[in-house]
């Protein structure tokens, strides 16, 4: 682990708390879901329904490249000048009535708002759809101080209900279909009606019920914000079914936990990002609720409110030339959708909440390198992610980056830098290139030609054959002719 | 015109006939091929599993070997768009302006076969003959690395004979990604098991694409799985004629 960054901030998300970290590789854990059949067909029914409804609207916005060049534009900048504009929010809020707490860590953060929750004298709060706090594991840490948090989005909701965990940025519950919703709303849901049909509309009922009851009786909400606009202090949460808007406007106090990285600098930026995020995510020309409040306002809403300004890393991301532009994602989840491995292999094979090609390049950077290895491999480098993303982060570029921060990471020589090494000298002398063209044909002719290689390589031949070895390479053919 | 082949490691060694078919092609059409031998590999394989270090050496000789020449061609979407879009890259992260300007420049006169041919030859119509049954898959690195679009489709619809069938969910990965077959073999082999369940669906006998490494992936899981169907590389379509044909049956 390297030392704190420039900015005094940690250069690693800490571990043992939080959901950045998977127990085991990539490829073990995706041995596992690629077995299940009912998870690869609601993955492949899911992902091929939202590309097809995201490009229809993508298609019918005729300025969407000049959109995705003035948004990764904008982030670009809000990047380059993050400190500024974060002082500057601070500011706004705190004149608006705010107030604002800096979190350096998922440990601080969420010693920050269970204090919080604590000193509202609540025991229960209900919870906005949030990346940031599944990132930090607030759940647990309120649990452990004796807290219960409700999640009200209908899916985080059927993921906090299943004892399970999420995974898809935007449809946690993507894994699961109705008969398995059903199944684990009987079996955890307060007060459900026994005779609970799979039918959808009967499901959104029962987790309208329940949540409703849930909305008038809790004083405290937690949410996370999908932008903060440093001119005006103003927070925004976008989302699609009204029960982020009961949380941030019932309770008494509302608490924000907002990673650094979610200001934008004004007030008409949102009008672009407005645009860009709905049809790249939901497929929806037009987000359906769309809140937004500044500070407290007497009388109306919650009348104290709390921003927690998360860093857990992003200061050493941002100070990586190359891997900086993974903070301008706005949480849309495209990359995901086109991503064939991600269709394939599901959100829980990456062992963060943050799955998908962003997941890839994100995780590994905030837990360091060493702790998230095999993710920046989880990908062929297809670029279906860098074409999809709304503010155009080179997805490919930084996983080639990271693959090199990982070799480079490793402390001694492996079987395979070994190879490599030899590969590239081999390959800087035509004559020794030559001659290992001769050897691998001759090998191949009197083994069992591809069939049964040994390891890694078997690996290939487990699933597919080499052709028969050519007569001749080019080079032969070429001085022949 | 006089065109150097950047014939790339993998043709050269596994997959010789794409490279003999984009020779044949070539002076077929009248322009002069010439094949720089000290020429190897172009070190995208080192640069994507994280040995961006160990290319250097690689990205110097490519560069060294194709700066003399104005026009330079590779049958393979990858390695040019290596070419194109990294070894600037690994120059720049070596610390080497030098070396960095000077693949820019030889990035800029390196070519994919169907880039060259309806680009910087202006030409759609090679003469070709290929009496079969095709469907193209646009690779990757074709596809959105050099954004090759139609080219390939509008040169295999003006061969003769040839009835070329679209492959449904084209824009998805075979699920080759170099070193990715290997260390994540499992998800590569389920992403490759689509993609040959779309090309089954197309009824055809070949499957083309402008890409050795592919092809030997798309290839492998087709015989493994005894499919009769085969794959040839688009230069060899478009090399194929009545007299000297690519596939003979």
């Amino acid at each position: 682990m390297t030392g704190p960054t420039f900015l005094g901030m940690p250069a690693t998300a800490p571990p043992g708390v939080g959901h950045l970290r998977g127990d085991e590789s990539f490829p073990a854990a995706a041995r596992r879901s690629l077995a299940d059949p009912q998870l690869r067909r609601n993955l492949r029914h899911a992902t091929t329904t939202i590309r097809a409804k995201s490009a229809a609207v993508i298609a019918e916005s005729p300025d969407w490249e000049r959109l995705r060049a003035a948004g990764a534009a904008i982030k670009a900048d809000t990047l380059n000048r993050l400190p500024e504009l974060l002082e500057q929010l601070e500011a706004r809020v705190t004149e608006a009535g705010g107030v604002v707490h800096w979190a350096a860590d998922a440990v601080q953060a969420n010693r920050i708002v269970t204090d919080l929750v604590r000193a509202a004298g609540a025991d229960r709060v209900i919870k906005v759809k949030s990346m940031a706090t599944q990132e930090i594991g607030l759940n647990e840490a309120l649990d452990a101080a004796g807290i219960t948090p409700v999640e009200t989005d209908l899916a985080e909701l059927i993921v906090q209900l299943g004892d399970d965990r999420p995974s898809h940025i935007l449809v946690p519950a993507i894994h699961r279909n109705r008969a398995e919703i059903r199944e684990i709303f009987l079996r955890e849901m307060p007060g459900v009606d026994p005779a609970l049909t799979a039918d959808p509309a009967a499901l959104a009922a029962a987790a309208r019920r329940y949540l409703r009851e849930t909305f008038l009786s809790t004083p405290v909400a937690v949410s996370g914000a999908n932008f903060a606009v440093a001119e005006t202090g103003t927070l925004a949460v976008v989302e699609s079914e009204g029960n982020g808007r009961m949380c941030l406007t019932l309770p008494r106090t509302l608490i924000t936990v907002m990673g650094v990285e979610k200001v934008v600098p004004t007030w008409r930026d949102l009008e672009l990002f407005l645009q860009l995020l709905p049809r790249a995510s939901t497929g929806e020309r037009m987000n359906p609720y769309t809140s937004m409040w500044t500070g407290v306002t007497p009388g109306d809403g919650p009348q104290a409110f709390h921003l927690v300004l998360l860093d857990n890393g992003r200061s050493a991301v941002l100070a990586d030339e190359v891997g900086r532009q993974t903070l301008r994602c706005i949480r849309c989840s495209a990359c995901l959708n086109v991503c064939p491995v991600y269709e394939r292999a599901g959100g829980h094979a990456y062992g963060s909440v943050y799955p998908g090609p962003i997941g890839a390049v994100l995780s590994p950077q905030l837990t360091g390198i060493d702790d998230n290895a095999s993710l920046p491999y989880a990908s062929t480098l297809c670029g279906a992610c860098y074409d999809a993303c709304p503010v155009k982060i080179n997805i490919p570029e930084v996983l080639v980056h990271l693959r090199a921060e990982a070799v480079d990471a490793r402390r001694r020589p492996t079987a395979e830098s070994i190879a490599m090494a030899a590969a590239a000298y081999t390959m800087d002398h035509p004559r020794l290139y030559e001659a290992a063209q001769r050897a691998s044909r001759l090998s191949r002719l009197a083994g069992r030609r591809g069939r049964g290689l040994p390891p890694p390589l078997n690996g290939w031949t487990g699933s597919r054959d080499l052709p028969e070895p050519p007569a001749r390479t080019f080079r032969q053919w070429w001085a022949e002719r | 015109m006089r065109i150097a082949l950047f014939v790339t490691c993998l043709a050269d060694t596994m997959f010789p006939q794409a490279a003999t078919a984009t020779v044949r092609l070539l002076e077929r059409l009248g322009h002069e091929v010439v094949f720089p031998p000290d020429q190897t590999c172009c070190g995208q394989m080192h640069i994507n599993t994280g040995y961006p270090s160990d290319a250097v050496p690689l990205v110097r000789r490519h560069v060294r070997i194709f700066d003399p020449y104005d026009v330079v061609v590779a049958p393979s979407g990858s390695c040019v768009g290596s070419v194109r879009h990294q070894h600037a890259m690994v120059a720049r992260r070596a610390g080497d302006t030098a070396l960095t300007s000077r693949a820019e420049s030889v990035a800029a006169r390196t070519y994919e076969l169907s880039e060259l041919l309806v680009d910087v030859l202006g030409v759609t119509d090679v003469g070709a003959y290929f009496p079969h049954r095709v469907t193209y898959h646009p690779t990757c690195h074709s596809l959105r690395m050099l954004r090759v679009g139609d080219r390939p489709r509008t040169l295999l619809r003006a061969v003769r004979g040839l009835d070329l069938v679209e492959l449904p969910a084209q824009e998805q990965c075979c699920g080759f990604g170099g070193t990715f077959a290997v260390k994540n073999a499992e998800t590569s082999t389920a992403m490759l098991a689509d993609k040959m369940r779309h090309v089954l669906a197309t009824g055809a006998d070949v499957c083309t694409a402008s890409d050795a490494s592919c092809l030997l992936h798309i290839g492998g899981g087709l015989s493994r799985l005894r499919t009769g169907v085969r794959t040839v590389h688009l230069a060899e379509i478009l090399a194929s004629t009545e007299h000297d044909p690519a596939v003979r049956g």
